[in-house]
């Protein structure tokens, strides 16, 4: 970073400073001339709006944390403060609320575009691999947040959660306690739950730190999956893609923002606002939108896996169904060595990408399942789902790397944009 | 250790890479039991243990009734059964249970049922408490979250729980008052 050539700056401040210490010409390098594929659609765009949401999460977060006490008595009441009293809290709390669901359909669409293109594949995997390592982080933070408000919902889905670990052999109910601080979700619970989520989102800023260098390493891949090899290929990322992220990026704040002030209720369960009572269970818990599919594969597990017809099990439904889960999110860590088919974009491979469009519809299938009580029809189609959701990565995928025949692949991008452009004209 | 000056240079290697190979150790030993102060700190602190009894007055509960009282944070369910329940739940084949636990081993007295009401799945409190409650396919208790039923012992019987009910360290310490923890 530092011992490169450094081209002088006009603007002396600017140069004494540069001169020492290189973040101008680092921005210059990485922001202003790194080249970029010229051939971007608008899923390059969900990269930048996750990293808007993450800012504006911490932002919101902080000022709430100033306003919000961390105890079982009275931290329910606290919330409450803030949506009546504090001067704009309601606004900071539904920026906040919504945000979470936003910064969730940002990243989700994301993780689709690496998956429809590729983006995993050699030399990215690393770089991949942070990213669903920012996902999990995600993930743990939304959930401890939403503990905060002692709500029912929030009480009860973290002792739901919490509980999951006590499935593993042996040290199961010894971790659980320890998780709580004490034997309920309680008070102990709580106050580590704020602390954690107050500092996880800082966390997920230094991965990301090391999500984009990765990527200013092996530069962008594009919806061609073809790698840029000459100049005639890239555009300088300044003004091309700051001009159309943050075009991207509007649409998609005004939707937020659209949401937070007049749906801010869309995203949430009626048993969220009722103070969490540990002596009664809501009817129903369910999670989080954004966590269902997840939840579906949990509850999907309903049977023990042993030897048939004898009384050997080797793993109990409840531990099966907490192994299915955090697997689902765990094979993304292994996928590009899974798929090892030389074409990186679906564009090219029309059965990976049937199948994709297959998975997404499981995954969507799933979330709706998990929204529903787990009996009769849904346990089926939760099973069937979920069949199908490990289905596509331990044999659709390896397989597909073998057998399939891709479609011609472009020689360069800049043929591809060429003979787009004829055919238009 | 070593008397004798090495002989060869290759030697001076090895005893390097033993040294480097112990300092290591020791330094790996050292940071965990640093780690472990920190670690512990987040179990159950000394007051929140110190909540480990109650007293429980039980002549208000007549036959075929039940209560919910809150030991260390979680409800325990104490009911006090009928004959007919008591008959129901000796009856059971206890080969055919996924937790094979006789009857006998989950009370100290058969009239008087008492166990921690959380679903050994995760973590929910099952009804069939009140009355009014559902008490699932075996009449006993029903966990609506993901659908365990449980009988008239507490002993699981369908869906995804893998345990019985636990039964809480408890003692009479007369007639009508019970200690629990
Ligand atoms: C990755 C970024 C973050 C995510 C996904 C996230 C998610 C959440 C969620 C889902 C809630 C529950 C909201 C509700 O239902 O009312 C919440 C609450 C809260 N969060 Fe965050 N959060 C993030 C960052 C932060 C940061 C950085 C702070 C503080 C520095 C913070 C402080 C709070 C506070 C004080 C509450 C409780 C008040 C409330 O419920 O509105 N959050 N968070
Ligand atoms: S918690 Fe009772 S069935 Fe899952």
């Amino acid at each position: 970073m530092a011992s490169g050539k450094r081209e002088k700056f006009d603007n002396p401040v600017v140069e004494w400073i540069d001169s020492r210490l290189p973040v101008f010409t680092l921005m210059q390098k990485e922001y202003g001339v790194f080249p970029t594929p010229k051939n971007f659609n608008y899923f390059w765009n969900f990269g930048a709006i996750a990293m808007v949401m993450l800012v504006t999460m911490i932002i919101t977060g902080v000022v709430l944390a100033m306003q919000y006490t961390a105890h079982a008595d009275l931290a329910f009441e606290s919330v409450q403060r803030i949506m009546r009293d504090v001067n704009y809290g309601w606004m900071l709390r539904y920026l906040h609320m919504n945000g979470a669901s936003f910064f969730f359909i940002a990243v989700y669409i994301h993780i689709f575009r690496g998956m429809y293109y590729g983006s995993y594949k050699q030399p990215r995997e690393l770089l991949w691999i942070l990213g669903v390592l920012i996902f999990l982080l995600m993930m743990a933070t939304a959930f401890l947040g939403y503990t905060l408000p002692w709500s029912q919902m929030g009480g009860w889905g973290a002792t739901v959660i919490t509980n999951l670990f006590s499935a593993i052999p042996g040290i199961g109910d010894t971790l659980v306690t320890f998780l709580w601080g004490g034997f309920s979700v309680d008070n102990p619970t709580l106050k580590r739950f704020f602390a954690l989520h107050f500092l996880l989102p800082f966390v997920i800023f230094a991965v990301v730190f090391l999500h984009v260098w990765a990527l200013h390493i092996t530069g962008s891949n594009n919806p061609l999956g073809v790698e840029p090899k000459t100049k005639k290929d890239t555009i300088p990322f300044h003004p091309y893609y700051t001009v159309k992220d943050t075009f991207g990026l509007l649409v998609f704040l005004m939707l937020y923002v659209l949401v937070s002030f007049f749906l801010p209720y869309i995203f949430a369960h009626p048993d969220h606002f009722v103070e969490y009572n540990p002596m009664q269970t809501p009817a129903h818990i369910v999670p989080e939108w954004y966590f269902l599919p997840f939840y579906a594969i949990l509850r999907a597990i309903t049977f023990d896996i042993g030897i048939p017809f004898t009384d050997i099990v080797f793993i109990e439904a409840k531990l099966g169904g907490v192994l299915a889960m955090f697997g689902a999110v765990g094979v993304l860590f292994i996928l590009p060595w899974l798929d090892t088919h030389p074409v990186r974009s679906a564009r090219f491979r029309p059965l990976y990408r049937l199948s994709l469009i297959a998975l997404v519809a499981a995954v969507f299938g799933l979330g709706y399942v998990g929204a529903q009580a787990a009996e009769g029809i849904w346990v089926i189609l939760g099973q069937l789902l979920t069949g199908y959701y490990f289905l596509f990565f331990f044999v659709i995928v390896p397989v597909l790397s073998r057998i399939e025949k891709a479609t011609p692949v472009p020689e360069s991008i800049n043929a591809a944009v060429l003979e787009k452009k004829k055919k238009k004209a | 250790m070593a008397t004798k000056a090495p002989s060869k240079p290759q030697q001076s290697e090895t005893r390097r890479d033993f040294l480097y190979l112990t300092a290591g150790a020791f330094g790996a030993v050292g940071a965990a039991s640093f780690a472990w102060p920190f670690i512990d700190s987040m179990n159950p602190a000394k007051d929140t243990l110190a909540l480990a009894t109650v007293e429980v007055d039980l002549s208000p509960i007549q036959v075929g009734q039940s209560a919910k009282v809150t030991w260390q944070g979680k409800p325990v369910f104490i009911r006090h059964r009928t004959p007919e329940e008591i008959a129901r739940a000796e009856g059971v084949d206890v080969s055919a249970l996924r937790d094979k636990q006789a009857d006998a081993d989950r009370v100290e007295k058969p009239e008087w049922l008492v166990m921690i009401g959380l679903c050994t799945h995760l973590g929910c409190i099952p009804l069939g408490q009140k009355p009014t409650d559902p008490k699932g396919d075996f009449d006993g208790w029903f966990c609506p979250c993901h659908g365990s039923h449980y009988d008239i012992s507490g002993r699981i019987r369908k869906g995804p729980a893998p345990k019985n009910l636990a039964i809480p360290p408890y003692e009479f310490l007369n007639d009508t008052t019970l200690k629990i923890g």
